[in-house]
């Protein structure tokens, strides 16, 4: 019977405004839960394989170098870095998993309290104790030859400058009381709970777009504000910390239920009133993204455009990826044509031909070049199916890029030279777009954006969307209903090229210069992980996925909000990949339609072994009365 | 049987397939006229997929000809024969099954531009199956067996076809389904479809058939009438894998037996 629950969709919880069962402690969950548990009657097993696997990362973490190079950038001044933040993120993790209970049908439901905040502790006490145990370790062993993190820094960091001891006993105590605080989360009533979660969010917050509002509070002219709320040397003070706490979680007391109760309002709306509320929502959105970079210094204007880039790429990918179900691994082949291209019709030291096209004119060339690139290479990769066709796109992304650095052809494209001083993107004389004004580079990138947002969503729900759908779903019954499979797929891969090439475009008339090292497998590798981790198939998914990946994070090579992590990126890219695929198959912002169907397969599984048990009842002849 | 001035429908001259060096079809002749409701009855392996696959274009035949209402279409793509009127409901039904009924159905009609008369096209649909009307908007993978064969049938008819091809209709139905399934097709086959099915279950494809063939390792071993073919005792016994035929029978009939 125990086959049948994990799925199961949990009862509703408790509206917040009724009030909480007089017994005790517990709140968020029904009156028929059992009792909580005696406080030291845990499943100790459980706690130490967390506390361990806990324990284990959080050494890895340490000689990854995390918290030494994080630790100059201050969340909260004096008193939290994100390099301290990165040592207790485990013990959170793991003191709020143990006490994580699974409603079962038939299975009591204990409700949480003590019991819950002393296995959090335990087990962030056993994680805490990974990092003792390796403060003991560096202090007596040096490892530094194959560990090059293996250093005094570390320990010290680990320390707080205060010897080995020290170190021992302190994270033994950091580890149980961040463990213990993360179970007494789910003590608390929902109410708290959700507060306390908004205040946290939004300090993370604040400290990690720092950059970003400093900017454009400088833009709007309130420095003053910001110099109040941000230390000098970044990171937020602490009375500024404790304002922010404060007003958020004062908002979010009052504005528990609103967002939510907008939202489903909204979803609630039918036919032409629900069109108008959409199309309000994207304009309002559009305004705030031609107004905002208005106040937006050039740090900024650069980040938005650089994700502005990736949107792009990552929108043609989906096409590809996404709706006609066509896993291609080299896809920074047709930004780097579309690069490639533009600069060679637009730049007057391109070494073959130069014709030194209008940016604007060289866009036609840039699209049929690149299409004709994704005819060329789709055409035999189409053929091919499943894993055999995301290996060969692997190798004619690299290809492209060999192609662009050989020797053969550097007389066109200058090998690894590549072609510089390309001229920015001239707007019919009205304006010129070069990489030194980065607010014009992304309002044009905004103004592909759209055009790419809408293709798509025409796209999605038009003859040839269901058709890209359908050869997805099942190739060979695509075939019987008379779809040309072939020419279905070389048409997605086509447009998804085209798509990619206006971000090549932009891209050379921004930087001013393409190298083939622009082009590494990483692109494709990070525009995929984009997608993925936005949504497969679903647009607004895949913006937020860029957004939150590239904006924050960083592209391959462009930094993100938060600079010092652009030596973890890829670490912490595959490490959200993993969990991705774990915990939520379905992506950031799931497209309804995937998310129905992930869990609608759990579902039908679900009823399939209930059905099997009930099957095996009845045969052992104990069901049925 | 026929008389000879009709041209056949839909035809196979002398056909032979191969996959790679496997010799799938051997000197297949067949032959389907309008209006008609007909079998091909084969055990596993003898290649009744493979005539279906050939006939619908995405199998290439060796040598022989495949002929589409008097036209030679060996060379013609499968877009162009769908358009010319065949049409297939796959093994197993192979739904598209994470995209819901109504694009199931309007993927049917994919190659047909008249807007208006797919939408009359859909309403017979429902007519034919209130039960699909009522789940257009559900994922066709979440559909009962039942119901995943109605919208497969359904999304056949959605190209307007003038013969519908089947592969084995009733495998992995539910007793109770099967007999209901044949009555179906009957059912079509009476409102003027011409329907070529394929089936391993003899007993009741020949039930509603008009005339059925045998297929046995890629050869036509039995053409006949019905009725000639169910008196047949060498039928089972010899072509369809000993007595495995009258196993398939009573599955298909126990349990409606017992009911009843
Ligand atoms: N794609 C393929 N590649 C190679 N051989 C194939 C392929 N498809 C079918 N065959 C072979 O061709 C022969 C006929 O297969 P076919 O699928 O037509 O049989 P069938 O009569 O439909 O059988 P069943 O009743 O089991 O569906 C078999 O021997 C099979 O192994
Ligand atoms: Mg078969």
């Amino acid at each position: 019977m125990s086959l049948a629950a994990p799925s199961d969709p949990a009862p509703p919880p408790r509206p917040a405004s009724e009030p909480a069962p007089e017994t005790g402690p517990s709140v968020g969950g029904s009156d028929d839960d059992a009792p909580p548990r005696p406080p030291f009657a845990q499943d100790w097993r459980r706690i130490a394989r967390m506390g361990a696997i806990g324990a284990v990362g959080q050494i890895f973490i340490s000689l990854s170098n995390m918290p030494v190079k994080l630790d100059g950038r201050a969340i909260i001044e004096g008193v939290l870095s994100l390099g301290y933040l990165s040592l207790v993120v485990l013990p959170l993790a793991a003191g709020s998993r143990v006490g994580h209970q699974l409603r079962r049908e038939g299975v009591p439901f204990h409700r949480p309290g003590a019991h819950e905040v002393v296995g959090g502790a335990a087990c962030g006490a056993l994680v805490g104790g990974g990092l003792s145990l390796l403060a003991i370790l560096i202090a007596n062993f040096n490892l530094r030859e194959p560990l090059v993190n293996w250093s005094p820094i570390l320990a010290d960091l680990l320390a707080f400058n205060r010897g080995t001891a020290f170190a021992v006993v302190i994270w033994l105590a950091i580890g149980a009381a961040v463990g213990a605080a993360a179970g007494l989360l789910r003590v608390v009533p929902p109410l708290a709970r959700r507060v306390l979660w908004t205040m946290v969010l939004t300090l993370f917050g604040a400290a990690v777009l720092e950059s970003l509002t400093t900017d454009l509070a400088e833009g709007m002219g309130i420095e003053a504000l910001i110099d109040w709320f941000y230390a000098p040397r970044g990171g937020l003070t602490i009375t500024g910390a404790i304002a922010l706490a404060a007003g958020s979680g004062v908002l979010a007391l009052v504005g528990r239920g609103r967002i939510k109760g907008a939202k489903a309002r909204i979803d609630a709306l039918e036919g032409p009133a629900r069109n108008r509320a959409q199309g309000g929502l994207i304009l309002a959105t559009a305004a705030v993204l031609v107004i905002l970079p208005m106040f937006a210094g050039k740090l900024t204007n650069e980040l938005l455009a650089n994700v502005g880039l990736f949107v792009l790429l990552a929108l043609g990918l989906n096409i590809v990826v996404g709706l006609a179900g066509i896993l291609d691994l080299g896809y920074v082949a047709f930004f780097a044509v579309g690069s490639y291209s533009a600069a060679v019709l637009t730049a007057a030291t391109s070494p073959r031909i130069n014709p030194e096209l209008p940016w604007f004119v060289a866009l036609i060339g840039v699209v049929i070049l690149t299409g004709l690139v994704g005819l060329f290479i789709g055409a035999p990769v189409i053929r091919m199916r499943g894993d055999y066709l995301a290996i060969v796109t692997l190798g004619f992304g690299e290809i492209i890029r060999l192609l662009f650095l050989s020797d053969w052809l550097s007389g066109w494209f200058g090998g690894s030279q590549g072609i510089t001083n390309i001229p920015g993107a001239e707007i019919f004389g009205l304006a010129e777009v070069a990489g030194t004004d980065p607010r014009s580079v992304f309002y044009l990138v905004l103004a592909f954006c759209a055009i790419a947002i809408y293709v798509s969503w025409r796209l999605e729900r038009s003859r040839i969307g269901r058709a890209w759908m359908a050869v997805r779903e099942d190739e060979t019954v695509a075939e019987a209903m008379g779809i040309n499979t072939v020419n279905v797929k070389l048409l997605a891969f086509v447009v998804g090229a085209v798509l990619g090439s206006f971000s090549g475009a932009i891209f050379s008339a921004k930087v001013g210069s393409v190298f083939p090292a622009s082009f590494l497998i990483l692109v494709s590798i990070v525009i995929l992980v984009v997608v993925i981790f936005g949504g497969m198939g679903n647009i607004v998914g895949v913006i937020a996925g860029s957004a939150v990946l590239i904006g924050v994070l960083g592209g391959p090579k462009q930094p993100g909000l938060l600079a010092e992590f652009s030596e973890f990126k890829l670490l912490i890219y595959g490490a959200l990949l993993v969990w991705m695929m774990l915990a939520r198959p379905e992506g950031l912002i799931p497209s309804v339609r995937r998310t129905r169907e992930l869990h609608q397969e759990e579902l039908a599984q679900d009823a399939w072994l209930r059905g099997q048990t009930e099957d095996d009842h009845l045969e052992n002849g104990e069901g049925r009365s | 049987m026929n008389d000879g001035e009709r041209l056949p429908l839909l035809e196979m001259r002398k056909v032979n397939a191969h996959y790679g060096a496997v010799h799938a079809l051997r000197d297949v002749d067949l032959s389907i006229y309008e209006g008609e409701l007909v079998c091909l009855l084969g055990g596993n392996a003898s290649g009744k997929s493979t005539t279906l696959k050939t006939l619908l274009g995405m199998l290439k035949p060796t040598s022989g000809e495949v002929v589409l209402d008097g036209e030679v279409v060996n060379d013609r793509p499968t877009s162009y024969r769908v358009a010319r009127g065949i049409t297939m409901v796959p093994e197993n039904r192979r739904l598209f099954k994470r995209l819901t009924v109504r694009e199931n159905l309007q993927l049917g009609a994919y190659l047909r531009k008249d807007s208006d008369a797919i939408a009359t096209d859909m309403e017979r649909v429902y007519e034919l199956f209130p039960r699909v009307k009522e789940r257009l908007a559900q994922k066709a993978g979440t559909l009962s067996g039942g119901e995943q064969q109605m919208v497969a049938i359904g999304r056949a008819l959605m190209s307007q076809p003038r013969v519908l091809l089947m592969d084995e209709p009733s495998m992995g139905l539910a007793p109770a389904l099967v007999q209901q399934n044949f009555e179906l097709i009957s059912q079509i086959h009476e409102a003027g479809m011409t329907v070529f099915m394929v089936e391993q279950n003899a007993n009741m494809a020949l039930g509603i058939a008009d005339r059925g063939w045998v297929l046995q390792t890629g050869r036509v071993v039995l053409d006949d009438t019905a009725e000639a073919l169910l008196a047949n005792p060498a039928l089972r016994t010899s072509y369809l894998g000993g007595g495995q035929g009258d196993g398939d029978n009573e599955a298909a009939e126990g349990p409606a037996g017992e009911s009843s």
